[in-house]
């Protein structure tokens, strides 16, 4: 059965010198932190692809998830200074702002007729809000929509929120909880190297810490994503790094939901002189998540940041996720994203069968919403 | 949950056994029938149909280099009388928007692309009525009297209707061309080689027939020419490979095309604006299919202007073996709706990182040697400069 691409994958994975790994891969063995390097190598990423893919249909089938989100950036005031960020702005800047729980409660009721499912809330690190601040902000949004998952508050956001609330970060979490908060996002991690750390987001969670956080929230029943930026100063070998630190506490909690590679857009940060990820640097981070990432239920391409066209490749290349309909994404468009700013749910299901997968709608815990089925032809 | 199967097979739609035996045609080189394309078509396994591809593409050019050339777009005139539904670029005979390009004008343009040591000029308009015979002959004269570059002129329809226009048989209008410095032709105005879709697209446009007629004059002449076919309109998959397999019997005939390019059309601000624009999983798939169907063209050249740098440097492993042209200035297609820009050191960067040696060469597809990465970013650096300088051009709207 299938013989022919039998050999034609034995053959890719002989030039590419992967023969056993693309064995291991097939047995579902754990690769290991000299695998993923290798795979870093491999140049071909139909091989790359068709290894992830493997994986990816071993977790989600043919599956391909989608969420009618929206996101509410409730800040953009930070005082961590990243280099890799064009949203923040200095406390004294005329261009800074806040918004008020009136003001996330209008946001959030923007758009009552539409079946959203997820609130997405981040931002900057703003000292000047007060511990209730983040309560009201959540409890504002669950009052106008009740029904929705409220995910908000990155790990370095909620180390702010447990500063300012002066006790301990188990009581805070329960605080949350209470108000309503339903889940975490994963970002922030950037990349999980003290050498990255120290060089463009010093003043952020080092790597432990951020484990350490996203550990704790586990543990008091907080379900997170977890992200990674690439494609600035990070080396190949600190990317693997990455994968295998987050991987390790996975096996820990088990509290991980999603993982995201993040593509990096130079534009208007610090660091403008780097050119755009390319196409299949995107692809390439997908497939490499996913072929190491066995502990982890999905892999996102996140269309925001690489593009809607190329978000739907990556079905086929490790991605069983492409977000959702994001109404209004602030952080990337500072950076230079020329991606639109929203997609409809037609959109996306069309994208999803067009790639021949079958489109879910899920909620920010993956509980299905609506189920689709998938097209032979193109849609 | 359908759980994946473990094996080799893929688990996507499609029909896996039919898929199999198209992929065993390919490792053992056969040629592929109509009926293979169009299961390839409905094969939704990207990685695979990539694999298949870059198979052919590596058997066609062993040494892992992806060319480019340094080349310019020139489009002397939008003024048309054809009126082509896809089309935003043309105005018609009359309208006050309409332009022919003056001599300053069109030296200033070339001047450019030599001070950015480039030779190729594509040069393509309308299909302007009052522009006869001799305008040309003039023109090209005129061009080759003063720089040392290679004419990678007009289309099949333009040949034939200034042919027409000026009273001359196709073969004396090509001579008469060839003769005062037309190097080569593009192939431009493909679209789609079946003439259902051409009477609903493009109904004033010459036949099928008529265009691969000019084509197989042109080789006969020894004029070579490229291929084209755009998709994303209102074709079918059939109507796509019906395209193909026009192309690919014309090579049989004549040997005569240097390379084929593919690439989506762009709806936006065209009468047909309702059509959704190809994805990039339709152009990729499409490009795997091309490669694989047209195994007597040897160059397959990527669309970024339509598709724009991640999908087109994904290409690269899709079949395609070349980038293309800088082109410098598009007009056409940016008209119609957004589209992509990229400078040579951005385009040589694609190419690196996917794995590949960047080689520019000529209209021909004969490799050049590539001057030092330096010299490039300072060309093209100095090049941005005097864009950013100079007032923009008669001619130049829309341009990115």
């Amino acid at each position: 059965m299938n013989a022919a691409q039998h050999a034609l994958w034995e053959e890719a994975a002989e030039r590419a010198g992967l023969p056993r790994l693309l064995r291991k891969v097939i047995d579902g063995e754990r690769l290991s932190g000299d695998d993923g390097l290798a795979l870093a190598g491999c140049e071909d990423v139909n091989l790359l692809g068709f290894m992830a893919n493997l994986a990816r249909e071993r977790k989600s089938g043919r599956l391909a998830y989608f969420v009618r989100n929206q996101h509410i950036n409730y800040t953009n005031i930070c005082n961590k200074d990243c280099s890799f960020c064009a949203f923040y702005v200095r406390a004294k800047d005329p261009r800074g702002y806040v918004l008020s729980p009136e003001d996330v409660r209008r946001r959030a009721a923007e758009q009552l007729s539409e079946p959203i499912t997820e609130i997405h809330m981040v931002a900057g690190i703003n000292p000047r809000l007060p511990y209730s601040y983040y309560l009201d902000i959540v409890r504002a949004v669950k009052e106008t929509r009740p029904s929705v998952t409220v995910k908000a508050y990155t790990m370095i956001e909620l180390a702010e929120i447990v500063r300012v609330a002066k006790k301990p970060r188990e009581e805070v979490f329960e605080d949350l909880k209470a108000a309503g908060l339903g889940s975490l996002p994963g970002g922030g991690a950037e990349v999980l190297s003290e050498r990255v750390h120290a060089e463009i987001f010093p003043k952020k969670l080092t790597p432990a810490e951020w484990l350490d956080w996203a550990r704790a929230a586990h543990r008091a029943g907080l379900r997170s994503n977890c992200t990674m930026l690439y494609g600035h100063i990070e080396t190949p070998e600190e990317r693997n790094d990455h994968l295998l630190r987050v991987r390790e506490l996975q096996d820990e909690t088990g509290g991980f939901l999603t993982f995201i590679p993040l593509a990096f857009h130079p534009d208007n940060t610090e660091m403008e002189h780097l050119p755009p990820t390319t196409g299949l640097m995107d692809l390439q981070q997908i497939a490499l998540a996913r072929l190491m990432l066995d502990n982890f239920d999905h892999v996102k391409s996140f269309w925001i940041m690489v593009t809607p066209q190329i978000s739907q490749l990556a079905l086929w290349y490790g991605a069983d996720d492409i977000d959702g309909t994001i109404v209004r994404e602030e952080i990337t468009h500072a950076a230079g994203a020329l991606t639109p700013q929203a997609l409809t749910q037609a959109e996306l299901v069309g994208m999803i069968r067009e790639a021949g997968r079958e489109p879910v709608e899920r909620d920010a815990l993956y509980n299905v919403i609506w189920r689709g089925a998938a097209e032979g032809a193109a849609a | 949950m359908t759980g994946g199967n473990g094996n080799l097979s893929g688990n996507g739609s499609g029909d896996a056994a039919a898929f199999d035996a198209v992929a065993a045609k390919v490792l053992a080189s056969e040629r592929m029938t109509g009926a293979d394309a169009a299961v390839l078509f409905r094969h939704p396994d990207l990685p695979a149909l990539g694999q298949l591809a870059d198979r052919v593409r590596r058997r066609l050019h062993p040494e892992p280099i992806v060319t480019y050339v340094v080349g310019r777009n020139l489009n002397y005139t939008n003024v048309c009388w054809v009126k082509c539904k896809f089309c935003a670029f043309y105005r018609p005979p009359g309208d006050p928007e309409g332009y022919v390009l003056t001599r300053d004008q069109i030296a200033e343009r070339i001047q450019a692309l030599v001070d950015l040591g480039g030779r190729e000029v594509l040069l393509q308009g309308g299909v302007n009525p009052q522009l006869k015979l001799d305008y040309y002959l003039d023109l090209f004269r005129f061009i080759k009297s003063r720089w040392n570059v290679h004419l990678h002129a007009l289309s099949p329809i333009e040949a034939s209707y200034i042919a027409k226009i000026s009273g001359l048989t196709l073969e004396a209008a090509l001579g008469r061309l060839k003769e005062a410095g037309m190097d080569t032709l593009p192939g431009a105005g493909g679209e789609i080689l079946s003439d259902a879709v051409r009477e609903e697209i493009s109904p004033g446009k010459d036949s099928s027939d008529e265009w691969l007629d000019v084509m197989r004059t042109c080789h006969k002449m020894g004029i070579r020419t490229s291929a084209t076919m755009m998709y994303g309109s209102v074709e079918t998959t059939d109507q796509r490979i019906e395209h193909l397999q026009r192309i690919r019997d014309l090579q049989d005939e004549t040997g005569g095309f240097n390379a084929f390019i593919d690439w989506s059309f762009v709806p936006d601000a065209t009468e047909l604006s309702h059509i959704r624009r190809a994805s990039g999983f339709d152009y990729l798939r499409t490009t795997a299919v091309a490669r694989l169907f047209l195994d007597n063209v040897k160059s397959l050249q990527a669309s970024w202007v339509t598709q724009g740098p991640k999908v087109a440097q994904v290409s690269l492993r899709f079949g395609v073996n070349d980038f293309g042209s800088t082109v410098l200035e598009e007009n056409v297609v940016s008209a119609a709706g957004g589209t992509h820009r990229m400078d040579l050191p951005g385009m040589i960067r694609l190419i690196e990182e996917a794995g590949f040696r960047a080689v520019p060469r000529d209209t021909n597809y004969n490799l050049l040697p590539a001057p030092p990465i330096e010299e490039i970013k300072t060309r093209w650096a100095r090049f941005a400069a005097s864009v950013h300088a100079a007032p923009a051009l008669p001619g130049a709207a829309g341009t990115q």
